[in-house]
Parts: C-alpha cells; sequence; structure tokens
C-alpha cells in the first residue's frame, strides 16, 4: 500500500497538469479498474458455478456491479470518486445505479411513495424509456428483414 | 489471464474517457452521457458489432452501460428469433430483468437504510 505523501508524489509525476488533461486521465483510470472489477466479478462466478454461460454470468456480474453501486452511493463513497473520476464513475454500469440510488436518497424526506419511488428514476429513467424504445424498434427491423426476406 | 485484465482495463477506460471528452466538450448531463452510451450499445448490437467487440474486450463493454443497451437489443432480436413479432416487445426487457430488477430492488433498499447526505 501507498501512504498518503508517496501517493501524492505519484500523483503528481504521472497525473496531467491541465485541469481538462486530469479529468480525462481520472476518467480513464477509474473506468479501466471499475470495468476490470466487473471481469473479477465475472471470472469469480465462473469459478464458483462451471456450469454458468454466458448470460448467467453477465445477469450475476450486473446485480453484483449495480448492488456494489448502489451500497457505494448509500455510504457516500460513489459520490466522492466521482467528484474526480467524472464519466468514469457515470458510464459503467455502478453509474447507473448512483443514477437510482441518489434521487432515492436524495428525496427520502418527502416520503416512501412520493419520494422515493416517485424520483428513484428522475435521472435514470431516460435510460429505460431509450433503451427499452430503441431495442423493441431493433426487433421490429429484425422480425420485419425476416419477414420481407 | 493478465492480458485479458489488461485488455478490459484499456477499453474500459476509453470508453469512459471519451464519455468525459463529450462531458468536457458539450457539459452533456449524466443522464444524457449514460442515454448515448446506451444508444451505442444498442446500435453496435444491432448491427452486429458487439460481440467481436466483446470477444476483444470482455468487461470493457459490457460493464460500461453499452452492454446494457447490447443486452437490451440482443434480447429484442432472440425474442423475434424465439415468438415472431411479439418477441421484439417481451425479449429486451426479458433480457435486461436482472439490471433492472437490482436497480429496483437495490435502489429501494439502501434508500430506506441510508439517510441522504447534503450534495456538496
Amino acid at each position: 500500500m501507498l501512504s498518503k505523501t508517496e501517493y501524492l508524489e505519484l500523483d503528481k509525476k504521472i497525473a496531467p497538469k491541465s485541469k481538462e488533461g486530469r479529468t480525462l486521465f481520472f476518467a480513464f483510470v477509474v473506468g479501466g479498474v471499475i470495468c476490470m472489477i466487473g471481469q473479477g466479478v465475472s471470472d469469480l462466478f465462473k469459478l464458483v458455478i462451471p456450469a454458468a454461460d454466458e448470460k448467467l454470468l453477465g445477469e450475476i456480474t450486473s446485480t453484483v456491479m449495480i448492488f456494489l453501486g448502489a451500497i457505494l452511493t448509500g455510504f457516500g463513497i460513489y459520490d466522492k470518486i466521482g467528484k474526480h473520476a467524472g464519466a468514469g464513475s457515470i458510464v459503467p454500469i455502478t453509474g447507473f445505479a448512483n443514477s437510482v440510488v441518489s434521487p432515492a436518497m436524495e428525496y427520502r424526506s418527502e416520503g416512501v411513495v412520493f419520494g422515493v419511488m416517485c424520483k428513484m428514476f428522475v435521472i435514470a429513467g431516460p435510460i429505460i424509456v431509450s433503451g427499452v424504445a430503441s431495442s423493441i424498434l431493433v426487433g421490429l427491423i429484425y422480425w420485419f428483414v425476416g419477414v420481407a426476406a | 489471464m493478465l492480458l485479458t485484465y489488461l485488455k478490459v482495463f484499456l477499453v474500459g477506460g476509453v470508453v469512459c474517457l471519451i464519455g468525459q471528452l463529450l462531458i468536457n466538450l458539450t457539459k452533456m448531463t449524466s443522464a444524457k452521457i449514460l442515454v448515448t452510451f446506451l444508444l451505442l450499445g444498442v446500435l453496435l448490437e444491432a448491427v452486429g458489432i458487439f460481440d467481436p467487440i466483446k470477444e476483444f474486450a470482455r468487461a470493457g463493454i459490457t460493464i460500461p452501460i453499452t452492454g446494457f443497451g447490447s443486452t437490451l437489443a440482443k434480447g429484442a432480436i432472440e425474442g423475434v428469433k424465439e415468438e415472431g413479432l411479439i418477441g421484439a416487445l417481451t425479449g429486451g426487457m426479458r433480457a435486461a430483468a436482472a439490471g433492472l430488477s437490482a436497480a429496483i430492488v437495490f435502489g429501494f433498499l439502501v434508500s430506506l437504510v441510508f439517510k441522504a447526505r447534503t450534495k456538496v
């Protein structure tokens, strides 16, 4: 493990100087690390359940990563990471979890129904709507091409 | 093994770096960034490029929200293959059910258990 001063020195040495460069650097590193954790979760469950196919492993990995994103958001850790990592913490599936949990927690004071349940998808709503709508469109096109062919 | 993780890190990092570039250049909000990458995943899956990328990059492309888009689109296509037209409607959500349900249930539980922190 690095001590804090060692870390700061290392940080000075390898992190770019400009603000723009720093945001890109941290997005790259944090995003890459989160993806490696995801790969680790997938490989781990492949060992635990050798018979698992790719679909099942994908489902387990998504669930675990969303759980991690949600719980880290609960502890306030994810938003701390996000301050430096920007897109590095937004784009991975953990960021999707964060976008669900953050408003749910924030509006908790307005009650469980009108606060949590109503506001839970205030950021993630567009993701569900656009994702489901576009995937149905893809399915329709695929069906149409199949019928026409 | 080690090479796999290097590829995961590099591709995942580059995907997020592109996202950050978009934020820096266009001031996009996080919701728009997520939607953009999700639709990118849907598109890549629809034209059949997602699988070759996944062969190479593994979690580097499936852990970013592009993977969620791919799952939805792949599900819709599989749905059509299995049950025809209605599969276009049911396939996507069915395939993405784990992620969606996990987000809802963990989001709900966490918001009940943890106290909100004041945003800085």
